[in-house]
């Protein structure tokens, strides 16, 4: 393990170990050599191969049941009868389909203002979040900028440290930012983690000549930000973007400690109030009500659910690859 | 980052330092302008806690404010060390994320060898795009999905019990099953993600090494292990040294949601008693203080991680 590894995770192995058994890289006489129609290498793998194999599939599939079964679950007790979910029958299938989950979910004030109120902060959070990335990204990814070894290391130093949950939430409380919207967008404007990823995609797409071209034709620093890079770093903007905003979306710890008022809750915060502090606005006055309410209730937390991850469930398939490049970006710039 | 710095004195040795940055100011002034205010916010939010933390070593009151309370010196800390409750919390948080880091390392390697072994098209994309979504789950929505599914009443689980003949009792009620449902939801939740790096590391691995593994006739297994294995490796150990070095740093989010009196003795960890002494106490700077030592330890780790990294793969995780 102790051998030289400086290029990145990504791509873990050294010439050395593939030099060992294989014939030299780049020669291209071992494709030829081993190469043969495709179907009699298939009928070459060993009985012990394909039992292997079919152990594989075997275990990928109980990977996706073990993921997606919990989830259909939720999805299918959410369209289901009232008394049916109730009486726990209902298992990967709707049982006497009905929408009254999401009719008594929508019927709340509470969840419809959460549900705004985190549209808001998404919204408002993400794009405060880019500018204010992009703004810390772009001159730390300049090369020649004086000081920019040491302002990264000051950005990245706060992702190693913090002063603690008291101290930020004195400075809220100085700033006279509790109990408003600004507390949810502001605080947590900056992931160091987006700031490395748009600044290592800022130097590594941007060749250097191009900002001697443009130098050359007078074109200052941040008309060249505005006109060439910003254009340039689309897919990157957009996917820091993404992100920020399924963190905004996903989150419920900041307006637990920020917020007061209950007209603010985003609608993690409603959600974890009625489903997991299990409060129950209104009592009932005869058995045959609190029973029906009681069902009701049940049905509501599932529809809940549904409503709370379905925007970003929608949207992650296009940002999971960018994701992971994320990470492979993170690993190299080290 | 550390890199540049270094090596930029080298490649001019000429010019002085004053002197570059009065060229750099004077060039780029709209750039320095453009950072300010970012680092305004970075300041405000992150660096200004950091000085606040000093209420740690004061009695804060709210009256005197931050700088005008009195010192008391190291008392906070004596009287945390005094606690017989924080050892408890050490131990819940220890066990809590060494028990996380162990179990959930071998099972996204086990997915990505899995993934990699079957051939590119429909089943494989929807292996992994179904095990990568649990990811972009809330806290709060994992956590309400382990509470109806765990729910005695409704649950889905009721049906597995029920078809093993057991009585189901109330998982969430039992500190002995906090941890279980804690880390196996934890692992739900990422597993599919973190074998998406292994992945990514299994696809850089040069195809001639699987070819001279055919020619040799070396069965699957075989392949996997003297070809895949090692060329996943190093990835490996930087994700597992990040695990351990963030070992004591492990959420509030998800503890909290999934607390109740009944589990309290297992689930009570540093980061929730903080909440708790701190914001519904409001003992600011007894909290603080439990704050910064888990800060400071989680620091230190980081470090000697990132150092032990450094030593074994010959590259560290960050500078």
């Amino acid at each position: 393990m102790s051998r030289p590894q400086n290029t990145a995770i990504a791509d873990p192995k050294d010439q050395d170990r593939a030099a060992a058994p294989a014939a030299p890289r780049g020669s291209g006489s071992p494709r030829l050599r081993v190469r043969r129609p495709r179907k009699s290498r298939r009928v070459q793998e060993t009985r012990v191969d394909r039992m292997f194999l079919f152990c594989t599939y075997l275990l990928l599939c109980t990977f996706l049941a073990v993921v997606l079964l919990p989830l259909l679950n939720i999805l299918a007790s959410s369209f289901s009868d009232p008394i049916a979910v109730s009486s726990g029958r209902v298992l990967f299938w709707p049982v006497d389909f009905s929408l009254r989950g999401y009719e008594v979910a929508l019927g709340d004030p509470q969840v419809v203002t959460g549900f705004i109120n985190s549209l808001i902060y998404t919204g408002v959070g993400a794009f405060i979040s880019v500018t204010l990335t992009i703004a810390l990204a772009y001159p730390l990814s300049r090369k020649s900028l004086f000081g920019r070894g040491p302002v990264m290391g000051a950005v990245v130093f706060t992702m190693l440290f913090s002063g603690g949950l008291i101290p930020t939430y004195l400075v809220i409380q100085q700033l006279g930012m509790l109990d408003t919207r600004w507390s949810m967008v502001i605080p947590q404007a900056i992931g160091v983690w987006q700031v490395v990823i748009a600044s290592t995609y800022f130097r590594t797409m941007i060749p250097d000549e191009l900002y001697e071209a443009a130098q050359l034709d007078g074109c200052g620093d941040l008309r060249f930000l505005w006109k060439v890079a910003l254009p340039l770093a689309k897919p990157m903007i957009a996917v820091v973007a993404l992100m920020y905003a399924i963190t905004q979306w996903n989150s419920y710890f900041d307006a637990l400690i920020y917020l007061k008022d209950a007209d603010l809750y985003p609608i993690q915060l409603v959600l974890r109030n009625i489903l997991i502090l299990n409060t129950n606005p209104n009592g009932a006055s005869n058995a045959a009500q609190m029973l029906e309410r009681q069902q009701l209730a049940d049905l509501l937390k599932y529809s809940l659910i549904v409503i709370a991850s379905v925007p970003v469930l929608l949207i992650y398939p296009f940002v999971a690859r960018y994701f992971t490049k994320g990470i492979m970006i993170g690993a190299i710039k080290g | 980052m550390s890199q540049n710095s270094a090596a930029k004195p080298l490649r001019v040795p000429k010019v002085s330092m004053r002197r570059r940055a009065r060229r750099s100011f004077s060039r780029h002034w709209t750039l320095y302008l453009l950072m300010l205010v970012p680092l305004v916010h970075l300041a405000i939010f992150k660096y200004v806690p950091m000085t606040n933390a000093v209420i740690a070593f004061k009695d804060y009151n709210i009256i005197k404010g931050i700088w005008g309370s009195d010192w008391v010196g190291l008392r906070h800390f004596q009287a945390i060390f005094d606690n017989p409750v924080f050892w408890d919390l050490v131990k819940n948080t220890f066990s809590l994320s060494l028990y996380a880091v162990i179990a959930g390392f071998p099972i996204p390697i086990i997915l990505a060898l899995a993934l990699n072994e079957i051939r590119q098209g429909f089943f494989k994309r929807t292996v992994q795009l179904v095990t990568y979504a649990p990811y972009f789950i809330s806290t709060v929505v994992v956590v309400s999905m382990i509470i109806m599914i765990l729910s005695p009443r409704l649950g889905l689980f009721s049906h597995v019990f029920g078809f093993f003949g057991v009585e189901q009792v109330d998982l969430l009620a039992d500190a002995d099953y906090f941890r279980h449902i804690y880390v196996w939801s934890d692992i739900w939740q990422t597993a599919g993600y973190s074998a998406v790096i292994y992945l990514a590391a299994l696809s850089g691995v040069d195809p001639s090494l699987y070819e001279a593994a055919r020619v040799d006739g070396a069965s699957r297994l075989q392949k996997i292990w003297h070809v895949d294995l090692p060329s996943i490796m190093p990835t490996a150990v930087i994700i597992l040294v990040l695990a351990v070095g963030n070992i004591m740093t492990i959420g509030f989010e998800k503890a909290f949601l999934l607390q109740n009196p009944m589990n309290l003795s297992a689930s009570e960890i540093i980061a929730t008693y903080v909440y708790k002494t701190g914001l519904i106490n409001a003992d600011f700077s007894q909290a603080t203080a439990v704050g910064l030592l888990n800060s400071a330890v989680n620091l230190v780790l980081l470090f000697f991680v990132n150092f032990a990294a450094k030593r074994l793969t010959g590259n560290g995780v960050w500078s």
